[in-house]
C-alpha cells in the first residue's frame, strides 16, 4: 500500500487526535474533528492509504483509543514516528493500525508518497526514492495487526477454541 | 544466588507465574484487578463483548466507576452513564461506584488496592495505584476487552527508572511541585514507557494522597507505571480503607537490582513550580510567572483535589477571599474527601473564600462535559494536563500548579508564590 504523508511535530497529543468535547459521540463525529487544532484540512482531505508521520512521543496523553481509532476511521494506513507514547502505541496496534518506530521519520516530508511494510520494518519514500529502515512491528503483535486488531483476533481465537472443544 | 529484582519485576513475575523476569522479556500476566470508568468502560466494551458473545472472566476483579460524564447534562452523557449502570448488572459486577468520585481516588478509598497487585485501568492516570505498591497501568478500551475476556495481558517487562528525592521541602512545596519539576527536567517521554519508582526521604515523608499525586503524573512522564515502595503509611491507609492481605516486606525492590536510570534531586532547594501552557513539561519556578493575571483558579481532579489537596488550599484561604476578578472553582476528587473536608471545617473555609463547589467528578480536567473554560480564559489549575483545548476553548490558557499555588493565585488575582501567605 502507498499513500501521502501528513507530517506533525513532537508530543502530538491524544486530545488533538480525539478532542474531549466530541468524545461523547460516535467515532464518525470524533474523526471529523481529528487534528483540527493543528491541521484544519486533515479530516476532510486525508485519503485512505495515507500515513501520518509524527515527532517524538506521538500520541502523548490519554488512554482514549478513539485517538487511534479516528485515524483508522479516516483510512490512515500506518503511523510513523521516532517514538510513540506507550499507551497510544498499544491502542493503535490493538485497533489494527500499524505504528512504526523510525529514527529517521524526519526524512519524510509532508506530501511525500510512501509505501510501508510494517512486518518487515521498511518504508519506501517513492517521492525521493529513498528506503528508510524502521523497527518492525514485533512478531507477537503483527499477527494481531494482520487480523485487523485485537477484536477480530480474539474472535478468531475464540472460534478456534470452540472448534477444538467440539 | 538469585538475581536482584526491582519491585516492578517482582510484581510482574508473580503475575506471570514466574520466579523472576528480566527487563525486555515479553510475558503474559494474570490481571488481579481491572478498573473502568464510564467513558472508556462499559460504553465501549459492552458492544465488543456482545460481538464476541463472551462473558467477563471474573466479575469480582472488575471495578467500575462513573466520573467522566457526570453530571449527565445532555442526552449523550446520559446514554453513556445508563450503559454503565445496565452493564454492571448484566455482567454481575458488584464493585460499582456511581457518582461518588474519580476512579483513581475511589479505588484505594474503597479498599481495592494492595501492595504487589497487578492491575490495569481504562484511563491513562491509572499509575496512581502505584502509590500503594501496586503495578497499575492504563490501557485503551479494546485492550480492556482482551483483559475482560481472558483475564490476561501481555507486557514487556519494564526497566526501572529510580528517582530519589533527598531533603525536606520548604513549607508550600509539595508533590505536585516535585512532579512538574521532573516533567520539565526529564520530558513528557522521560519515563520511556518503563516503570518510574520514587524514593528517598522526601518521598517517604509524603502522605498517601501526596504519593498518589506523584504516581498519577507518572503518566505525564510517559512511564507505564509509577511506584512508591509500600511502608507503614501504606499499611495504615489501606487497613483503614478495609483492604486485606497487605504485605509490606515482600514488595520491596532488592538492593543492586538493575536500573535504567538513577536520578537524584534535592527537595530542600525546590521552589513551587508552575507549568505554562500547553505542556506539564513547561515548568519554571512560580516567581517567573508573577505578572500573569488569571481569570480562573481551578482546584479539581484526581491529581489535585483529594483531601490533602483541599487541606493545602484551605491553609492559604483561611480568613482570606478570592480576588473579585477570579472565579475560584472547587471540584473535590471524591465524596468521601469532600465530606471529610466538611467535617474538618476545610470545606467551609474554601466556600467562605468564594469557591464555587462543582460535582465530585472529572469536570473540566477531562473536558468531556458541558463545563469547559471559555475563549481566552486564563486559568491556574491543580490538575495534570494543560494541553491546548483540553479544558476549554483552544484560546484558553492553562497554567498548572499545586493546590497551594492555585489558592494563593486565587487570592492575588495573579500567579502567586504560596510561601508569601505561609510565612
Amino acid at each position: 500500500m502507498s499513500g501521502r504523508a501528513w507530517v506533525f511535530g513532537d508530543n502530538l497529543d491524544t486530545d488533538m487526535l480525539a478532542p474531549g468535547k466530541y468524545m461523547k459521540f460516535a467515532i464518525e463525529e470524533i474523526a471529523r474533528h481529528c487534528l483540527e487544532l493543528v491541521e484544519p484540512r486533515f479530516a476532510a482531505e486525508v485519503r485512505p492509504g495515507d500515513v501520518v508521520v509524527g515527532g517524538r512521543n506521538f500520541g502523548a496523553g490519554s488512554s482514549r483509543e478513539q485517538a487511534a481509532q479516528a485515524l483508522r476511521h479516516l483510512g490512515v494506513a500506518a503511523l510513523i514516528a521516532p517514538s510513540f507514547a506507550g499507551l497510544f502505541y498499544r491502542n493503535a496496534l490493538n485497533l489494527g493500525l500499524p505504528a512504526l518506530v523510525c529514527a529517521d521519520a524526519a526524512r519524510i516530508r509532508a506530501g511525500d508518497s510512501v509505501r510501508v511494510d510494517p512486518g518487515a520494518g521498511r518504508i519506501e519514500n517513492l517521492t525521493t526514492g529513498e528506503s528508510i529502515a524502521c523497527e518492525p512491528v514485533p512478531p507477537h503483535l503483527m499477527s494481531m495487526v494482520r487480523d485487523g486488531g485485537l477484536l477480530p483476533h480474539l474472535e478468531k481465537r475464540l472460534a478456534a477454541e470452540k472448534s477444538v472443544r467440539r | 544466588m538469585t538475581v536482584p529484582q526491582t519491585l516492578a519485576q517482582k510484581i510482574i513475575a508473580r503475575a506471570a507465574g514466574r520466579d523472576a523476569v528480566a527487563p525486555g522479556e515479553i510475558v503474559t500476566c494474570s490481571v488481579d484487578l481491572a478498573m473502568m470508568h464510564d467513558s472508556g468502560g462499559p460504553r465501549r466494551v459492552k458492544p465488543m463483548l456482545e460481538k464476541l458473545r463472551a462473558r467477563v472472566w471474573d466479575p469480582e476483579r472488575i471495578v467500575v466507576v462513573t466520573d467522566h460524564y457526570l453530571p449527565a447534562d445532555d442526552e449523550e452523557s446520559r446514554r453513556i452513564i445508563r450503559i454503565a449502570r445496565e452493564w454492571v448488572n448484566e455482567a454481575g459486577v458488584a464493585n460499582f461506584y456511581d457518582g461518588v468520585g474519580i476512579c483513581h481516588v475511589v479505588l484505594p478509598q474503597k479498599g481495592h488496592l494492595r501492595p504487589g497487585m497487578f492491575a490495569v485501568g481504562g484511563d491513562s492516570h491509572s499509575p496512581t495505584g502505584g502509590a500503594f505498591g501496586a503495578y497499575m497501568f492504563g490501557i485503551g478500551a479494546t485492550e480492556m476487552l482482551g483483559v475482560l475476556v481472558t483475564g490476561e495481558i501481555w507486557l514487556k517487562v519494564p526497566q526501572t527508572i529510580l528517582i530519589e528525592w533527598r531533603g525536606k521541602p520548604e513549607r508550600g512545596v509539595v508533590a505536585k511541585d516535585l512532579m512538574l519539576f521532573m516533567c520539565t527536567r526529564l520530558g513528557m517521554d522521560g519515563g520511556k514507557y518503563q516503570a518510574v519508582q520514587y524514593a528517598g526521604e522526601a518521598i517517604s515523608a509524603l502522605s498517601m494522597q501526596e504519593r498518589m499525586t506523584l504516581c498519577n503524573m507518572a503518566a505525564e512522564l510517559g512511564a507505564q507505571a509509577g511506584l512508591v515502595a509500600p511502608d507503614a503509611a501504606t499499611r495504615a491507609y489501606l487497613e483503614k480503607a478495609g483492604a486485606s492481605g497487605i504485605e509490606i516486606e515482600r514488595w520491596q525492590g532488592d538492593t543492586g537490582a538493575p536500573l535504567l536510570e538513577h536520578h537524584r534531586f534535592d527537595a530542600t532547594a525546590l521552589s513551587p513550580q508552575v507549568a505554562a501552557p500547553h505542556s506539564p513539561a513547561n515548568a519554571a519556578p512560580v516567581q517567573d510567572f508573577a505578572r500573569t493575571t488569571i481569570d480562573i483558579a481551578y482546584i479539581g481532579a484526581c491529581t489535585g483535589a483529594k483531601l490533602d489537596d483541599l487541606r493545602m488550599a484551605a491553609s492559604i484561604l483561611k480568613g482570606r477571599k478570592a480576588a473579585p476578578t477570579v472565579s475560584l472553582l472547587l471540584a473535590p476528587a471524591s465524596v468521601e474527601d469532600q465530606e471529610a473536608a466538611r467535617e474538618e471545617g476545610i470545606l467551609g473555609i474554601l466556600l467562605d473564600a468564594g469557591a464555587k463547589l462543582l460535582p465530585t467528578a472529572c469536570g473540566a480536567c477531562a473536558g468531556y462535559g458541558s463545563f469547559r473554560f471559555g475563549e481566552d480564559a486564563v486559568a491556574i489549575s491543580s490538575t495534570a494536563r494543560n494541553f491546548k483545548g483540553r479544558m476549554g476553548a483552544p484560546s484558553s490558557k492553562i497554567y498548572l500548579g499545586s493546590p497551594y499555588t492555585v489558592a494563593a493565585s486565587a487570592v492575588a488575582g495573579r500567579i502567586c508564590d504560596p510561601r508569601e501567605f505561609l510565612a
